[in-house]
């Protein structure tokens, strides 16, 4: 079976501006896949190239395995979802789902059936009369979802829709859009730049950063091993401490920091000598007993309690900023400000990236 | 006398107590909320815009508008016997447009009725013609022109413009003339051995009459279309729609008010066009804006001009109207 969706050296330049760089990727048939990067980093243009309204200035796109250059957006086998969702205010909600069966030539008795069984889809079954600007946020999102759906595309791509809506009505359409892609088995494309929504509705993500793709990976590779420093900085939270690495063992490196020699593991496999930064996440952190040498001494600077856990924040003696997470189940009782502290973390939970050129 | 020093003095100052008690009441109704207009703008502010806009629109639209209706419905008299005995009330100005002078052996005053129906029907014409060339244009310039692009177009568009009218009207006789530059390049290419009477063919006055109110219609057009999100011409393209479709069903739709409101503009100035007409129409064509002046200035009859501007008035109006009703549009919404 050909991929859902192929970039192969694909390039996207506005004048000197360079929008995306060497985009190569393969996206399978019923995948739901993210893009997640921060604003400006491409990942919008990049689902405007795979939508047929950019062309690349380099590279190939193939939808299906047919290359697609040359054919516009209105021949592709893709829907887009537009952030404001671009709904038409002048139709009713049945004639915008419909919209896309009319232009086709699908006779009305035929589209009116098919527009029907997709209001009953995303629940809106009563509002087929309605215009577009009596309905709320969610029905809205709906309505746009079942205009996308009605045109049967191969795959659907979504530019942020769920940025407009507030928090929980997000996170409800969070699993309802991942049970819709379920339910229709087609290529659901996301752009995004919450991880959470990324991580919770994703099959796999590729995190973008200044028109690169850094990392393709499900939500738990992206997490949990960051192959770039963007990436680890970039998904989730990430006290990052800067050394030379002087020693390596196994799997794991041991770097020389200002708050002393500190481990982690080496997946990229750096040598001896090489300039590195060294990722521990908030919640590996652990508090040492003081006058043991493990681990480095900070100042608390702010303790926000979270119920389950609790935030410290330090000043360590380079006067960087680290965080700690402690869970309430350690049954340590959480310091006061001002207080100093030892923290510590296993190698196991560090770890070591190259240093970039421009950090 | 004293009754029309009561008139004018009187109306105004009967409107202004209306507004005030009309003011009053919705207070109390409770239809109107928030602090008052005065405690809004200030009283300095507040009372210019009161006699302002009073003097506005009493002064300036409604009473030179009721001295015309009222001076049609009179009959022709030397200034002495104004207000005498013969000044009385009468139909004599509108029946002259219909059956023409009292002597005539003809029935209708087919003369006048003709140039009434050619001016409409032409006019409706030249709007049409002149939404036909500034929908592109004003497409391309409320969507996908860049800044600077705009910018240029703009200028070009308004520039044209410091030209007066007259100027203007005249500039295009000159080039469609006989001996003009068209014809001196038709006549050079071989297609033509005769020179085209362009004038005479009326060429030149409806081209005259359509360029003369062309901003009038780029602009409403522009201004509609540009409030349109390109998304949705985005989301229908992605939808499958051919171009055709996305500005017959998405753009069109979305623009309704400001078409409705360029082409009311154009057709209404079309109509009462004087300039164009003048210099621009052919010997056989009569236009109705210059039998009116004739009226005024050459029969020195200005009851029967005000007849005549009157009835072209009205109709224009109700025409607009029903115009307006066939496409749903209400008069508030072409102000959008």
């Amino acid at each position: 079976m050909a991929a859902a969706v192929e970039l192969e050296g694909v390039n996207v330049t506005f004048g000197d501006f360079v929008a995306v760089k060497e985009a190569n990727l393969t996206i399978e048939p019923g995948e739901f896949f993210s893009f997640l990067g921060p604003s400006g980093c491409g990942k919008t243009t990049l689902l405007r190239t795979i939508s047929g309204f950019i062309e690349p200035t380099r590279g190939a796109v193939r939808i299906g395995g047919a290359d697609m250059r040359g054919i516009g957006p209105n021949r592709r086998p893709t829907a887009l979802i537009f952030q404001n969702l671009a709904l038409f205010p002048m139709m009713s909600v049945a004639e915008n789902i419909g919209y896309g069966l009319r232009v086709r030539g699908v006779p009305r008795h035929e589209r009116d059936e098919k527009v029907k069984n997709l209001l009953i889809q995303v629940a809106l079954s009563e509002h087929g009369h309605k215009k577009v600007a009596e309905l709320s946020g969610g029905q809205k999102q709906r309505v746009a979802i079942a205009r996308a759906l009605a045109v049967e595309p191969s795959v659907l791509l979504l530019d942020e829709p769920l940025s407009a809506l507030d928090l929980k009505l997000r996170q409800h359409m969070r699993s309802e859009l991942r049970a819709i892609q379920k339910r229709v088995g087609i290529t659901f494309i996301y752009i995004t730049h919450d991880q959470g929504e990324a991580l919770t509705m994703s099959d796999r993500i590729a995190v973008m950063n200044a028109g690169v793709i850094e990392q393709v990976g499900d939500g738990r590779a992206v997490y949990a091993e960051p192959r770039t420093p963007f990436v680890a900085s970039f998904v989730g939270e990430n006290n990052q401490i800067r050394g030379r690495l002087t020693a390596r063992e196994g799997a794991l490196a041991t770097l020389d920091t200002p708050l002393g020699p500190l481990a982690g593991r080496n997946p990229v496999a750096l040598e001896v000598g090489q300039e590195a930064l060294l990722f521990v996440r908030p919640e590996a952190m652990r508090l040492r007993a003081n006058g043991t040498a493990a681990g480095f001494e900070g100042e608390t600077l702010d303790v926000a309690y979270e119920g389950s856990v609790t935030h410290v924040t330090l000043r360590v003696k380079t006067g960087q900023k680290v965080t700690a997470s402690l869970g309430a189940s350690t049954g340590i009782a959480p310091p006061a400000p001002g207080e100093h502290l030892r923290i510590g973390f296993s190698p196991e939970d560090a770890l070591l990236l190259a240093r970039p050129e421009r950090h | 006398m004293n009754g029309n020093l009561a008139f004018v003095f009187g109306l105004p100052l009967a409107v202004v107590v209306f507004f005030f008690a009309f003011a009053a009441y919705e207070r109390r109704a409770g239809v109107a909320t928030g602090p008052g207009f005065f405690q809004r703008n200030g009283l300095a502010i507040g009372l210019y815009l009161v006699v302002a806009v009073g003097f506005w629109a009493f002064f300036i639209i409604l009473l030179p508008q009721l001295a015309m209706v009222d001076m049609s419905f009179r009959p022709k008299l030397p200034p002495s016997q104004m207000g005498g005995p013969k000044d009385l009330y009468t139909l004599e100005n509108y029946r002259y447009f219909l059956f023409g002078s009292t002597t005539s052996t003809e029935e209708w005053n087919w003369l006048h009725i003709k140039a009434f129906f050619l001016t409409i029907g032409a006019s409706i014409a030249i709007t049409l013609l002149n939404f036909a060339i500034c929908y592109p244009l004003a497409f391309h310039m409320a969507q996908s022109a860049t800044a600077a692009r705009l910018r240029v177009l703009l200028l070009l568009l308004i520039l044209p413009y410091w030209v007066n009218e007259i100027l203007r009207a005249f500039a295009f006789r000159v080039l469609l003339s006989s001996g003009g530059i068209i014809n001196q390049m038709l006549m050079g290419s071989g297609l033509t051995a005769e020179p085209v009477d362009f004038l005479g063919a009326d060429v030149g006055l409806y081209a005259g009459l359509s360029y003369a109110y062309l901003l009038m219609m780029i602009f409403p057009l522009y201004n509609a279309i540009e409030s349109l999100d390109k998304n949705q011409v985005e989301a229908a393209r992605d939808l499958g729609a051919p171009w055709w479709h996305i500005h017959a069903f998405i753009v069109l739709p979305h623009a309704k008010p400001g078409i409705a409101s360029g082409c009311t503009l154009v057709f209404m100035l079309t109509a009462g066009a004087l300039a164009a007409p003048l210099v621009l129409g052919g010997p056989r064509t009569l236009w109705f804006t210059p039998i009116v002046y004739d009226r005024f200035y050459q029969a020195f009859n200005w009851p029967q001009g005000a007849a005549y501007a009157f009835i072209l008035l009205v109709s224009c109006i109700v025409f607009v109207l029903v115009v307006l009703k066939a496409f749903r549009l209400s008069l508030g919404e072409i102000t959008r």
